[in-house]
């Protein structure tokens, strides 16, 4: 996969083209700078080379001029490409608000891949052109990295927390996906592909796939079966245990008077290590859940308190499927569906 | 011309430090800073090769796309080997523990370094940790890359990452030890008159080197501990399962493995301005710049690690900062490129070996630099980290950098260390062997990685094929070219022309001894009179610029 500019990868999604235009700005000052070095240095080994053993070239003193010069031009350079780099890398890992959701677990060595909808893929990621996706992501084992190169995005997948990264995809195609964080035996077999379709294709993609029971929906079972129900209640209302209705995205009032934002971070350590950050007004009464669920029930449970939203206490479903932007398209959780 | 053959040279005597003694004993138990430097030669050398014959294995590997010469956990040893023994035990090492202890006392005038017997001990330190490493290697090997990162390295990797990580551990002390020689030496053995800024800038540089080894080898060796106490005995630090923190290792190694990049190239960047200056006959231009940057980067090379992990889940406003002072840190290298460059101006040049060396360094050194700032760059380096383009940037500050100046450096001073000149013709010819052997290996590699290929991959998509058949081919040039300087220079210890004392003409402390010198190094203190590369009279000075006020004066 080539794209028309020799030595480009492909580029196929929004920041392709960003990152690129910051790469051929320093292509062309390294080469600038290199090139001038190097006829300088031809230009004065030819002129300057010794014409006789006995001849002592007189000395130069240094110039504060000359060496203050040639520090500030450097440094004004390098200063514009720090600043126009450093704004992309902001947009790069700043998610936004409406991007759809995927939840990606890495394990030695695969992908494994589920969409809010509730189709899973291993090694491979079906998404929609021109939509914004946002990955969550963490891993069961080791570090990995999850690297598309014709995105030209990278991030690590990194045990113990989730990290995410956004994408806009702008062609269709199948890319390459990679680890580039080094995992082990089958490091350089962690490989699988991006598969971007036109919005309609997508949707076929995604009725032509059953869909597992959601995230939302599994990780509603998991509530039931895991005993949460009976402190945070069944609508995560709340009870002896904090209310978990319209958490995400909350700040939270800790015990100690700090307050943190209910993220994924957050969340997921109130799971596993729930004396961590316990909520202002409430005992440390919640057993720990370390080792006893795996990576991708945490991300069900996840999805679930994510859907939990302030509601009529006779509604009893997950009000609102987790991904917005494909809500009207994806399949409604239906509760107790069997 | 000023004669420099008329600084009173003694007589050479018939005794010299290598025939001084003879017997095993007598070099195991030498407490000759000379002597202790050709140990290290003989064992830094055994390392390089060892670790380029790695290096020649992955190479072949990568011939095809398919993982089909190695199986999938010998390449992932190969490279992680490669790795280790060509930065703990060949390059940190290799220009302080052997040009270093060699010169330095005999370019600031004294006998010996403060501490003979911490300098002999600071080689069978590294031998011991050495040995450690190779029974690492023998036993079984160690497949974690040379980063170790965790959780991998302390609860998934079946290899001997204990064993292998002790090695690299006793081997810290050896480096601490020999910075703190070097310290102690520059402060208190200066001869008389040898005051700071007449020190050749090849001593500024090992004094900057020494503080970094001092201050930060300590880091290194508390994160293996922790590592394989982790690992040994399951209490949690870097494994989130145990309750760790596996970024809180990252830190930890990059505090110290950034820094030790300089450790590699500070000793180099001194060789440089030595044979710029000598091969020129003309002073450095802007001595003092060029001194005090060689401290600069020692310092704010401290303040850059986090470089290493933009992607790694880092605040984005840390990347930030870590960005900026990644820039920050480029400029007195920059300048110290600009200042070598000048120094050249109205000079007059030689062709020598070294020299060959001393040019490619710079045209090498400002490649490896350059691409540097790619990765110093936040968007562009998220998409290149991890990718055959830091394989290639490294490897042009690593080898086009740190071991052209070494080679260089070899070369230069081999007539003093071994009282024979090496073969001129053979010089040239390998120097430019390893050149153009160097950039076929490793300019392809930027290109690859720009494409998107993952490093430490033991198969690879077969778009990559040519870049990998390049690098491959290269590398083949560049070991062929290796092996021709390590066949002379054995050759020329018997065969080669007998060196005089002072076979470049030059007026630097240490080619006014005998070649080779005298265990003493100096049959009397000499008593310093004259500038660092004062090849003319101070008086015959030209000025560049306007305002001389402003000037700095050679004198």
């Amino acid at each position: 996969m080539q794209s028309w500019v020799p030595f480009i990868p492909d580029s196929a999604s929004t920041f392709s083209w960003k990152v690129d235009a910051v790469y051929f700005y320093l292509s062309g000052v390294t080469l600038f700078f290199t090139l001038l070095i190097s006829a300088v240095l031809v230009f004065f080994v030819l002129r300057y080379r010794r014409r006789s053993p006995y001849e002592i070239p007189r000395p130069i003193a240094g110039s504060h001029k000359l060496e203050t010069l040639w520090s500030v031009i450097p440094f004004v350079i390098a200063m514009t490409i720090f600043g126009w780099s450093a704004k992309v890398y902001f947009e790069q890992y700043s998610a936004p608000q409406n991007a759809m959701e995927v939840y990606v677990v890495g394990k030695q060595w695969m992908w494994k891949i589920q969409h809010s909808t509730g189709q899973r893929e291993i090694n491979e990621l079906h998404v929609p052109v021109g939509k914004k996706i946002k990955l969550i992501m963490t891993t069961e084992d080791v570090i990995h990295d999850f690297f598309v190169p014709a995105f030209r995005m990278k991030a690590d997948v990194v045990p113990g927390k989730y990290t995410t990264q956004w994408f806009e995809a702008t062609k269709t195609g199948t890319y390459h996906l990679f680890c580039a964080e080094y995992c082990g035996m089958n490091h350089s077999g962690m490989i699988g592909s991006v598969v971007v379709m036109e919005s309609r294709e997508f949707d076929n993609w995604l009725s032509g796939n059953i869909a597992n029971t959601t995230p939302a929906v599994a990780g509603q079972q998991l509530y039931q079966t895991l005993g949460c129900v009976s402190c945070h209640g069944a609508n995560g209302e709340g009870g002896r245990g904090p209310t978990l209705a319209g958490l995400f995205g909350r700040q939270v009032q800790l015990a100690g008077g700090q307050s943190v934002p209910a993220n994924e971070e957050y969340i997921r350590e109130s799971i596993l290590n729930p004396q961590a950050k316990l909520v202002d007004g409430f005992g440390p009464i919640m057993p720990t859940f370390q080792g006893q669920i795996s990576e991708d029930q945490l991300v069900q449970l996840l999805a679930f308190i994510k859907s939990l939203q302030v509601q009529n206490p006779q509604q009893s479903a997950p009000a609102a499927s987790p991904a917005p932007s494909r809500a009207t398209t994806g399949p409604t959780p239906q509760p107790n569906s069997k | 011309m000023k004669e420099f053959e008329a600084f009173d040279l003694p007589t050479p005597s018939r005794i010299n430090y290598i025939n001084a003694q003879y017997g095993l004993k007598s070099w195991l138990l030498t407490k000759d800073h000379k002597r202790i430097a050709l140990l290290y030669l003989a064992s830094i050398t055994f390392f390089f090769f060892l670790g380029g014959l790695y290096a020649m294995m992955i190479r072949l590997e990568l011939l095809t796309p398919q993982g089909d010469l190695l199986q999938s956990t010998t390449y992932n040893k190969v490279f992680t080997q490669h790795g280790i023994l060509m930065v703990f035990f060949f390059l940190i090492p290799s220009i302080p523990a052997t040009l270093g202890n060699f010169l330095v006392p005999m370019m600031i005038g004294a006998k010996d370094l403060a501490f003979p017997r911490i300098n002999l001990l600071s080689w069978y330190v590294y031998m011991l940790g050495g040995l450690i490493t190779i029974y690492a290697l023998l036993a079984g090997g160690v497949d974690t890359g040379w980063t170790f990162y965790t959780p991998f390295s302390t609860t998934f990797s079946n290899s001997y990452v204990v064993a292998a990580g002790l090695g690299i551990f006793i081997n810290g002390f050896s480096s601490i030890l020999t910075g703190l020689n070097f310290i102690v030496t520059i402060h208190t053995m200066r001869a008389p008159g040898m005051t700071w800024f007449r020190l050749p800038l090849f001593i500024w540089a090992h004094y900057a080197t020494s503080l970094v080894m001092i201050l930060g080898t300590p880091v290194i060796a508390i994160t293996i501990l922790l590592l394989a106490f982790e690992r040994v005995s399951r209490v949690g630090i870097f494994d989130p399962a145990l309750g760790g923190d596996p970024i809180l290792f990252q830190h930890l190694f990059w505090f110290y493995s950034h820094p030790a990049v300089y450790i590699m190239i500070l000793p180099s960047m001194g060789v440089i301005s030595e044979l710029i200056a000598n091969f020129s006959r003309k002073n450095i231009f802007g001595y003092k710049f060029v001194a005090f940057s060689s401290l600069a980067i020692a310092v704010f090379g401290f303040l850059v690690w986090g470089h290493h992990m933009f992607v790694t889940s880092q605040s984005i406003y840390a990347g930030m900062i870590f960005s900026f002072l990644s820039f920050a840190v480029a400029i007195p290298s920059a300048v110290k490129v600009f200042n070598w460059t000048a120094t050249l101006y109205k000079s007059s040049i030689s062709y020598d070996t070294p020299m060959l060396y001393a040019l490619g360094f710079i045209g090498l050194f400002t490649i490896g630099g350059m691409t540097g700032l790619f990765l110093a760059s936040l968007a562009t380096d998220v998409h290149l980290t991890d990718t055959y383009f830091v394989v290639a940037h490294f490897h042009y500050i690593m080898v086009g950098g740190a071991l052209m100046g070494y080679l260089g450096g070899l070369h230069y001073w081999w007539p003093k260390i071994s009282g024979r000149m090496y073969p001129e013709g053979w010089g040239r010819f390998s120097a430019l062997v390893i050149f153009v052997g160097f950039n076929l290996t490793f300019l392809p590699q930027f290109v690859a990685g720009y494409m998107g290929m993952p490093r430490r991959y033991h198969a690879y998509p077969p778009e990559f094929q040519v870049f990998n058949v390049l690098s491959s081919a290269g590398a083949s040039i560049l070991g062929f070219g290796m092996l021709i300087p390590a066949i002379y220079f054995v050759w020329s210890m018997r065969y080669g022309r007998i060196a005089e004392g002072n076979p470049w003409h030059l007026p630097g402390l240490e080619w006014r001894s005998q070649s080779p010198p005298i265990t003493e190094n100096f049959d009397t203190t000499p008593v310093v009179t004259w500038e660092a590369y004062e090849f003319a009279p101070p008086e015959e000075t030209e000025i560049v610029g306007k305002f001389a006020g402003e000037l700095e004066t050679a004198s």
